[in-house]
């Protein structure tokens, strides 16, 4: 017997539980899981507070990596309550035990003056450029438009960082600083992928300038050409999200340590020798600073630089672009990152290892006795600090507050 | 025996090689023996009262010695000891 649209909607109704706008705000602040099946542009016009995108149009091909728990109560809506009854079979037929539709759709939440948000809005190129990103529940156009908002400070355009800046800047984040003095040599060009032949002798600031905006004309890049230095480190990272350390000297790595525990920001660090390498990420006071993990650099015969150890080209490609990974996860909010882990990786035996790492409850940067100085306003004592700690940061974080944006400082 | 991961800064003065299955009871019996083998890295891995020097980091089984017992934490048989140095480069 051929049905009618009448005869659809009466069978959907009788097998769908409705909930009215009023109770679907109940369900909402209990933290039921909501899910808008309506198009995109009217997505776009505005939605529900932290509900889940997926028109109906691709529900069944959607919706399980959105809402993987079949027995979690969902609330559907649409624009006015009709086809999110018809979502809510599929979802059934589907396996989705718990599933109702808000009646009077988002036209009614509206009316009962509901609370309701603007998505922000990518524009039809960043749509296709980062259309894989989109295409991720967990990143997105709300996580897309936070790398567009994100602002990176890279210490160092070399191995780590030549990597994880080209990566860092084709994922759409929006600012990107580098914090380089040196020029582009031809011996860089092994693995510092940024750089080019014909750009040997340009400042490698300008030359990974050049390469970012040839990527991605999304992104603003912020050349800080000076050497990391006590006087300007709390100058420089202010204002950034994160910090990306690809740095090659020990004196860089603890004053960068010091000021970026003071001011908050967390530190992806990476540092590589001939076939290995080794990663984490610093989150101030939530795992272990630098200082934590290493709380005296090596003797120079212990630790040499690239230059005279030399180096594969591909283990600080790998490295860089796990730290990239940790950038965005960080940016985005998601995953696990490898804070009081530390990963080492063995090149020749292709091979990750990972060890547990600790917040030293004595840490002269980190601990909570130091934190609660910090808070109060008070500079660490030199006194506070081994008698072997080596490049202590005087008064890091406790100098006048640096003011600006990153781009009025370069 | 335990094994004894060398990194890779290290491994010239133990004859190139990557790991040492060694015998002790502790992390510091384990370094001694591993000095006795290969004196040369008796200077890098402890400071002249015996200590570890503090920019080796030591793991047993993938947790940090300065937060177990020192040079006092036991080791068992089949237990991987690796010894960390800082890294410089970038």
């Amino acid at each position: 017997m051929t049905k009618s649209y009448a005869d659809l909607l009466r069978e959907a109704r009788a097998a769908i539980r409705e909930v009215n706008p009023a109770e679907a705000e109940r369900l909402r602040a209990e933290g039921v899981t909501f899910v808008d099946v309506r198009e995109t542009p009217e997505w776009e016009g505005g939605h529900i507070p932290g509900a889940r995108h997926v028109s109906r149009s691709y529900l069944e091909q959607q919706i399980e990596a959105a809402v993987p728990d079949r027995d979690a109560p969902v609330v559907l809506y649409c624009a006015g309550g009709i086809r999110s009854l018809f979502s809510a079979q599929a979802m059934e037929q589907l396996g989705y035990t718990n599933v109702a539709s808000m009646s009077g759709g988002f036209q009614g939440w509206k009316s009962a003056g509901l609370p309701w948000t603007t998505p922000v809005v990518l524009s039809k190129e960043q749509q296709q450029r980062y259309s894989r990103h989109l295409l991720i529940p967990e990143v997105g156009s709300a996580g897309q438009a936070r790398l567009l908002e994100s602002k990176v400070l890279l210490i160092g355009a070399g191995g780590l960082g030549s990597p994880s800046a080209l990566y860092l800047a084709a994922a759409g984040v929006g600012m990107i600083g580098i914090v380089d003095f040196d020029v582009v040599d031809v011996s860089n060009l092994q693995r510092q992928i940024i750089h080019t032949t014909d750009r040997v002798g340009q400042k490698k600031v300008e030359s990974a300038r050049t390469s970012i905006a040839a990527l991605n004309p999304d992104v603003t890049v912020v050349a800080h050409e000076e050497m990391l230095v006590g006087d300007n480190v709390e100058r420089i990272i202010a204002g950034y999200d994160v910090i990306l350390d690809g740095t090659d000297t020990f004196e860089t790595r603890y004053l960068l340590n010091d000021a970026a525990v003071a001011a908050g920001i967390p530190v992806v660090h990476a540092s590589v020798f001939r076939f290995e390498g080794q990663l984490t990420t610093f989150i101030p006071y939530e795992g272990p600073c630098y200082r934590c993990l290493y709380p005296t650099p090596p003797p120079p015969e212990l630790a040499p630089g690239c230059s005279v150890a030399g180096v594969l080209g591909v283990v600080p490609g790998i490295m860089g672009l796990l730290q990239a990974n940790e950038v965005l996860k960080v940016l985005l909010g998601i995953g696990t990152t490898l804070a009081g882990r530390l990963l080492i990786f063995d090149a020749l035996e292709a091979e990750f290892t990972e060890l547990k790492l600790r917040r030293d409850p004595a840490c002269p940067v980190c601990s909570d006795g130091a934190r609660a100085a910090r808070e109060r306003g008070e500079v660490p004592e030199l006194a506070s600090f081994p008698a072997d700690a080596p490049f202590v940061l005087g008064g890091a974080g406790f100098g006048a507050a640096v003011r600006g944006t990153p781009e009025a400082r370069s | 025996m335990s094994t004894v991961f060398i990194p890779a800064v290290l491994r010239p003065a133990v004859g190139g090689v990557k790991s040492l299955a060694l015998d002790g009871a502790t992390v510091g019996e384990l370094v001694n023996a591993l000095i006795g083998l290969h004196p040369g890295l008796g200077g890098q891995l402890l400071t002249p009262d015996g200590e570890l020097n503090r920019f080796v980091n030591v793991y047993v089984n993938g947790q940090d010695v300065r937060y177990l017992d020192g040079l006092a934490t036991p080791v068992g048989e089949r237990d991987e000891v690796r010894l960390l140095p800082a890294m410089a480069g970038g």
